[in-house]
């Protein structure tokens, strides 16, 4: 079977106090290849934990992860990974850094130059080919990081809030751009964000996580991806129903921050 | 009790020497702020640039907007040579900017020597003050009337002299006569009597000390000028000291800064990835380099003289210890210091763990080891040039030390402006080569 079953999961994590968190409580989720997940929640609901379970960094404490029929054991090149920032090897060019994944596999110079070439036109930086990233703005630096993610050909790729830390318009044109890699790829993608639009903009599904123990809350399957393959982004915003789920998802969340800062005040006193 | 007391005294006088101090100090800190008023004052005549600092309205208080004003480097420089040429009497130097010199010339004073029994008589002492490292003797004078009969003394600059002027009198000390007078005021042992050309000190037993004026420039013996320095730097570059020449020693202490910091490199980065890649060897190792790190080099000098000689091995020994602990904390730190998202990115690109240390987390630590390294260098420099004045046979640091044995001044301060140049070189060229080969420092 192709695709990506999350299975029970639980994470907890011991702290050195003796205390211990429950980051994650029975996730179950199951992606089909091709498919298109955004996660959403409030700070501190286990986003982040799910990732690094999903790309092999953690080991969850209970359940287990299967991927093409394979059990998730560790990191591995059929998951790739794309960070908020900073994960850029800044001692490499961007050439360099594109080609990373293929001399890994110890892929011969030829046929490297050429997917190296092929995906930075596709990102559009194939004029800063020898520039180093650190004289890259952060969103020509994401597209980097997409290209070499991409370089590697994954099965799957796992976004932390890869437009995080981006200004508004360089990230609606990130966000096309993703929508169109996930088109003409055909890769399962996680995406976790922290922007209510940018979730239902990219989530084929979308997920709204719940803290403490962080578990799934709801899951929605939404048709704005697929509209904004072709389609102006902002026209998808005008959509009816598009208003309609955003406010709904929003004061969701609304209600669970409200709720955890209630404990927290309750916790203080 | 003991104790407190004596460090009271010490307190004391090193107060005491900073209040002597405090004209000078007070002086330099006049000609620094006249500096700058006189810059302010030119730089109106400049046209003004219109660079990001300039257009700040406020700057005081602003860190950013202090940067190091050039000129001010290049007239403080300046400066120090010009003060030093002046208070050493440099040829370099118009006179007129000279500070004022040791009394050179000759000069006279009358003293009068009153015997038991009241009878007193006058005699007067001729002085001539010669410039010191010529010899002059004494002149001829007639000794006068009377039972006291003048004298001649000759005295080098910046020297004094006792003079038993009633040597050649007719009653004299022996006879219980004393000197009472000198140009006619009235002194008693203790008293000081200016006479024009220096002071007068009457000793405990009654004899004159003649000490003409010193004026305010230093004895060449204290600080020779700049060209007398100069020219000890070319005397020596071409026939040597001490069986070497000036390139011999520096040579030998570079060697030796260079082998050491080598060897002490080549353990210390390996024992660093150690320290930062397993929890075993940073177990291990952690008790020892906390305790090494503290240690001064210094301190380790006599344990290697004792185990080692004094030869080369004992101080590429020493240097390789002093760069060991700096080098393992660097590539300690260097390693530690990675970007948890950067391993985890290559683990996703499929890097096996020796292609994780070879693209990521050695060219992640060079930043780190680069500065150990600039660190090490400087220490090594410092630590051999003191090792050398402890014992060596070549090398920077015990030309400084057998010159000042022997007084050769102008050495010692060639010496130490020569190791001054080539630490700051040194420095200068780690910087460089850590440009060129870590580019991307600090843009992580
Ligand atoms: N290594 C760890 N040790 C202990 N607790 C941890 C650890 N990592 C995460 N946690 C805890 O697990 C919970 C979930 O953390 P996680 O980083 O997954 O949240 P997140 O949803 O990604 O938050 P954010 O939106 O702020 O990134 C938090 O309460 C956090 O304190
Ligand atoms: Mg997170």
């Amino acid at each position: 079977m192709s695709g990506l079953s999350i299975d029970k999961i639980s994470m907890r994590f011991d702290l050195p106090n003796g205390g211990s968190v429950q980051a994650l409580k029975d996730v179950s989720l199951d992606l089909k290849a091709g498919e298109l997940l955004s996660v959403l929640g409030p700070s501190g609901c286990g986003k982040t934990t799910l990732l690094n379970i999903a790309a092999g960094f953690l080991a969850p404490t209970e359940g287990r992860m299967v991927l093409n029929g394979n059990t998730v054991e560790g990191p591995g090149p059929e998951r790739g990974m794309v960070f908020q920032q900073g994960a850029l090897f800044e001692w490499m060019s961007v050439r360099e850094n594109v080609g990373f994944g293929p001399k890994m596999k110890g892929m011969a110079a030829k046929p490297k130059a050429e997917i190296v070439d092929h995906l930075l036109d596709v990102v559009g930086l194939g004029a800063f080919k020898e520039k180093a990233v650190y004289e890259l703005s952060g969103g020509m630096q994401q597209r980097v990081a997409l290209a070499r993610c991409l370089a590697n050909e994954p099965d799957v790729i796992l976004m932390d809030e890869p437009l995080g830390a981006l200004d508004a318009l360089t990230r609606e044109k990130m966000q096309g751009l993703v929508l169109k890699l996930w088109k003409e790829t055909g890769k399962t993608i996680i995406l976790i964000t922290h922007s209510v639009e940018e979730a239902l903009l990219l989530g084929e599904r979308l997920l709204v996580m719940a803290p403490r123990p962080g578990r799934i809350h709801k899951e929605y399957r939404l048709p704005f991806a697929e509209m904004g393959v072709d389609k102006d982004l902002r026209e998808v915003k005008k959509h009816p129903q598009f208003g309609e789920v955003r406010e709904e998802i929003l004061g969701m969340i609304w209600d669970m921050e409200e709720e955890i800062m209630g404990r927290n005040e309750g916790e203080g006193s | 009790m003991n104790l407190l007391s004596q460090l009271g005294a010490e307190l004391g006088a090193v107060f005491v020497t900073l209040l002597s101090a405090a004209p000078f100090i007070a002086g330099y800190i006049a000609i620094i702020l006249l500096c700058a008023l006189i810059w302010q004052t030119v730089k109106k005549f400049l046209t003004p640039k219109a660079d990001y600092g300039s257009l700040k309205t406020v700057t005081f208080g602003d860190e950013s907007a202090v940067t190091s004003n050039t000129v001010a480097s290049v007239v403080s420089i300046v400066l120090i040579f010009v003060l030093w040429a002046a208070f050493t009497g440099s040829k370099l130097l118009p006179s007129f900017l000279h500070a004022p010199g040791a009394f050179e010339g000759t000069g006279e004073f009358s003293y009068t020597v009153t015997t038991p029994d009241g009878q007193t008589d006058d005699a007067t002492v001729s002085v001539v003050v010669f410039p010191a490292g010529s010899d002059v003797d004494a002149p001829e004078v007639d000794p006068g009337e009377g039972f006291a009969k003048n004298d001649s003394v000759a005295i080098a600059a910046f020297r004094s002299e006792l003079l038993r002027v009633d040597e050649n009198d007719e009653i004299g000390r022996d006879q219980d006569a004393v000197v009472s007078a000198i140009n006619g005021v009235a002194v008693e042992p203790g008293s000081v009597v200016d006479v024009g050309f220096g002071d007068v000190e009457i000793s405990r037993r009654g004899t004159p000390n003649i000490k003409p004026s010193g004026g305010m420039q230093m004895e060449p013996i204290w600080l020779p000028a700049p060209e007398a320095v100069w020219s000890r730097v070319t005397e020596i570059a071409s026939t040597g000291f001490r069986n070497s020449t000036l390139a011999e020693h520096l040579g030998f202490s570079l060697f030796r800064v260079v082998v050491g910091f080598i060897l002490g490199a080549i353990v210390g980065i390996p024992l660093g990835y150690a320290m930062g890649l397993s929890n075993w060897f940073r177990g291990w190792f952690d008790p020892i380099v906390e305790f090494m790190r503290p240690v001064p080099p210094l301190a380790l000098i006599p344990l290697v003289i004792i185990w080692a000689g004094i030869g080369e091995v004992g101080k590429i020994i020493l240097l390789f210890l002093a760069a060991l602990w700096i080098m393992a904390i660097g590539a300690r730190s260097g390693v530690s210091g990675v970007r948890i998202s950067k391993v985890h990115a290559a683990y996703s690109l499929g890097a096996s763990k020796w292609q994780i240390m070879r693209y990521v987390i050695i060219p992640n630590s060079l930043p780190e080891i680069f500065t150990a390294a600039r660190v090490a260098m400087g220490v090594c420099w410092g630590t051999v040039v003191a090792a050398e004045l402890v014992a060596a046979e070549k090398g920077a640091g015990m030309m400084i030390m057998t010159a000042s044995k022997f007084q050769n001044t102008d050495i010692v301060i060639m010496g130490i402006i020569l190791i001054g140049i080539i630490g700051f070189s040194i420095d200068m060229l780690m910087r460089w080569i850590e440009r060129l080969l870590v580019p991307w420092k600090g843009k992580g």
